[in-house]
C-alpha cells in the first residue's frame, strides 16, 4: 500500500503569482485546453464524494442550451470542517477565478456563490472582492458575472439538488437523480456545481499546468487537499496536504500521543480506530474526506461522539423521505435505549440493519450517509456503545 | 403592523416579486426583526402572489429564518462534539446563569434569545457561537461573562 510521508503544499493559500496575469492566461485558453488541463490533473471533487472535475466540466459544456451556470458550494456544514471559510476569507479571487474559467470552459455567463448562513459576517468582504474581481475581469474583456446568495442554517442544502431548490427559494429537499446538474442543475439548466476549494484547485491547475498537480498524490487520488483538524490535537487548524499518507502518519503529526481514533469525514465519515491507522490511506483508495478530520483520543467516549452525529443527522434530516426521517430518530433512540440497558446488546445488529438500509434507500447522501459514522462506530467500538 | 408592511413592500422592491426572491425577502425580515411572524409571512405571500402556505413552509424549514418571537440578540451556541469536547456546557452554564434563561427562551425585556445550533464551522477554536451575524471563539467562562456583559450594557 502506498504511505507518502506527511507532506506540505502551498497552491491554496500561496500568493506568489500575479493573480491578474493567471486570470489573463486561463482565459485566453479555449474550452477544450481548460477541460484538458483539469481532466489531465485528475482532480476530483473537494467536497467529499470525489467525482472528477474535468468530467463533469466536459458533460456540462457538451449540453446545447445557451443558458449555463456555475455554481460555487459554500454551504460548509460538514461538522469538522472549516477550510472554505478560511479559503474564503484569505483567498476568495482565487474561487472566483475558478468559476470564470469554469463558465469559460462549459459557456456560462453567471456564476453564483452560495454562501452559508452561519457565514453571513463574511459577505460584507466577499462583496467587495468580488465588485474587484468584476472590475479586473473587465479589464481582461471578460463579462462573466457572480452574484452572491445567502442560505439560512439548513446542512441539507449542501447536497447539490437541494442547494438548487434553496436558490430557487424552495424548502432544501434534494431532487431524484439522474437527471444530474449537468444536465438540469439551477433553473433546470446545465450547471456546473464544485465546492470552494475544488475552483481554488482548478485556477491553480490552469496556472501550474496539469501535470504540476498529477504529480502528487496517488493514482485514486491525485493532488492536494486542505484538512480541517480538530479535537484532541496540540495543533488545530488548516492545513494543506499532499494525498496518499496513512492515518498513522497523520496522526503522528497531528496527534496528542494518546489518539484512539479519527473520524475522517465528519459525521456523515468513518471513524477509524488506533488498530486500523496504518493500514488505512486518508483519500479516494481508502478513507475520503471533503477535510473534516475529528483526532479523540482515549478520554473520549465515543457513545457520545455517536450520539452527536445522529442527533446532527435528526435534526437535520430534510425529513422528506421515510428512510432518513424515521430512521434518523429511530437510531437515536436505539442506542440511547441500549445504553440504559432498556434493549439488550443485540439490538445493535438490528440498528446496523436500519442503518443499512437507509444506505440504500434514502433518497440523498444525507441519509445514505448516516451508516458511514454509524456503522464504523458501533463496530469498533462496542463495549461503549453497551457499557 | 403598518411597519412590517412597508418592510415586506421595501423588500420585494429590491429582490424582485418572483418565487427566487422569497429566501432573500425572508431574510430581510430577519435582519429587521430577528423573527418572522404570521402577519409578516401573509403580508409576503400578498406582495408575491402566492400562497401563504408556501411562504410558511419555506421559512419554517430554515433554522435560520425563525417564526417564533426572538430577543433582540439571538444567541446560538454550537452543539457539535468537538466544541463539546472544548467545555461547551460550561460555557452554556455561564450563559444560563448570566440571562436566567434556557435553551430555546428568551429574556423578559426580549433583549437575548439563547438557541443551539450545529457546527458553525470554528472547531479548531471551540467553543464557538454566534450572536445575530457574529461569530465569538474560543471561549472561556471569564470570556463569555466578558463579551455577554458588553451587549447587555452597551447596546
Amino acid at each position: 500500500m502506498p504511505d507518502k510521508r506527511l507532506k506540505r503544499v502551498d497552491l491554496i493559500f500561496s500568493e506568489d503569482c500575479i493573480y491578474k496575469d493567471v486570470l489573463t492566461k486561463a482565459l485566453n485558453k479555449s474550452k477544450e485546453d481548460i477541460i484538458k488541463e483539469i481532466l489531465d490533473s485528475g482532480l476530483r471533487g473537494r467536497g467529499g464524494a470525489g467525482f472528477p472535475t474535468g468530467m463533469k466540466w466536459k458533460f456540462t459544456s457538451e449540453q446545447t442550451e445557451s443558458e449555463k451556470y456555475v455554481v460555487c458550494n459554500a454551504d460548509e456544514g460538514e461538522p469538522g470542517t472549516f477550510k472554505d471559510r478560511e479559503i474564503l476569507t484569505r483567498v476568495p479571487h482565487k474561487v472566483f477565478g475558478g468559476m470564470a474559467v469554469c463558465g469559460k470552459a462549459i459557456g456560462a455567463k453567471h456564476g453564483y456563490v452560495y454562501l452559508r448562513g452561519e457565514y453571513r459576517f463574511l459577505k460584507a468582504d466577499i462583496e467587495k472582492a468580488l465588485d474587484q474581481f468584476h472590475k479586473t475581469l473587465k479589464e481582461i474583456g471578460s463579462d462573466f458575472q457572480i452574484h452572491l446568495l445567502m442560505g439560512a442554517g439548513a446542512y441539507i442544502c449542501g447536497e447539490e439538488s437541494a442547494l438548487f431548490e434553496s436558490m430557487e427559494g424552495h424548502r432544501g429537499e434534494p431532487r431524484n437523480k439522474p437527471p444530474y446538474p449537468t444536465i438540469a442543475g439551477f433553473r433546470k439548466k446545465p450547471t456546473v456545481i464544485n465546492n470552494v476549494e475544488t475552483l481554488v484547485y482548478a485556477f491553480m491547475i490552469c496556472n501550474i499546468g496539469s501535470k504540476k498537480f498529477h504529480d502528487l498524490g496517488t493514482a485514486d487520488s491525485r493532488g492536494s487537499k486542505v484538512f480541517s483538524v480538530s479535537g484532541d490535537t496540540p495543533i488545530p487548524g488548516i492545513y494543506e496536504l499532499e494525498l496518499g499518507m496513512s492515518l498513522e502518519t497523520f496522526v503522528e503529526e497531528f496527534g496528542d500521543g494518546d489518539t484512539k481514533a479519527v473520524q475522517v469525514g465528519g459525521a456523515s465519515g468513518f471513524c477509524v480506530p488506533r488498530k486500523k491507522f496504518k493500514d488505512t490511506i486518508i483519500g479516494f483508495e481508502g478513507v475520503p474526506t471533503g477535510g473534516s478530520m475529528m483526532l479523540f483520543n482515549s478520554s473520549r467516549s465515543m457513545y457520545n461522539v455517536l450520539k452527536n452525529y445522529v442527533e446532527f443527522f435528526e435534526e437535520e434530516s430534510c425529513g422528506q423521505c421515510t428512510p432518513c426521517r424515521v430512521g434518523c430518530q429511530q437510531l437515536k433512540k436505539g442506542i440511547e435505549a441500549v445504553k440504559k440497558g432498556e434493549k439488550s446488546a443485540a439490538y445493535l445488529d438490528s440498528l446496523q440493519k436500519l442503518a443499512d438500509t437507509m444506505k440504500i434507500t434514502a433518497k440523498c447522501g444525507l441519509g445514505q450517509s448516516v451508516a458511514n459514522s454509524f456503522s464504523s462506530i458501533v463496530d469498533n467500538f462496542k463495549e461503549e456503545m453497551i457499557y | 403592523m403598518p411597519e412590517i408592511k412597508e418592510l415586506v413592500k421595501q423588500l420585494a422592491d429590491k429582490h424582485g416579486r418572483n418565487r427566487e426572491s422569497l429566501l432573500p425577502i425572508l431574510q430581510g425580515i430577519i435582519s429587521e426583526e430577528r423573527y418572522i411572524s404570521d402577519f409578516a409571512m401573509t403580508e409576503v405571500a400578498r406582495e408575491l402572489d402566492m400562497s401563504a402556505a408556501l411562504v410558511y413552509g419555506t421559512a419554517t424549514f430554515y433554522s435560520f429564518l425563525d417564526t417564533e418571537p426572538r430577543g433582540k440578540y439571538v444567541i446560538r451556541l454550537c452543539r457539535t462534539i468537538t466544541c463539546d469536547m472544548k467545555g461547551k456546557k460550561q460555557i452554556l452554564r455561564t450563559i444560563e446563569d448570566l440571562l436566567k434563561i434556557e435553551i430555546g427562551e428568551t429574556t423578559k425585556d426580549k433583549k437575548f434569545t439563547l438557541l443551539e445550533t450545529n457546527c458553525l464551522g470554528w472547531c479548531h477554536k471551540g467553543p464557538a457561537m454566534l450572536i445575530n451575524d457574529d461569530a465569538y471563539t474560543e471561549l472561556t467562562p471569564e470570556k463569555v461573562s466578558e463579551i455577554i456583559g458588553d451587549y447587555m450594557k452597551n447596546r
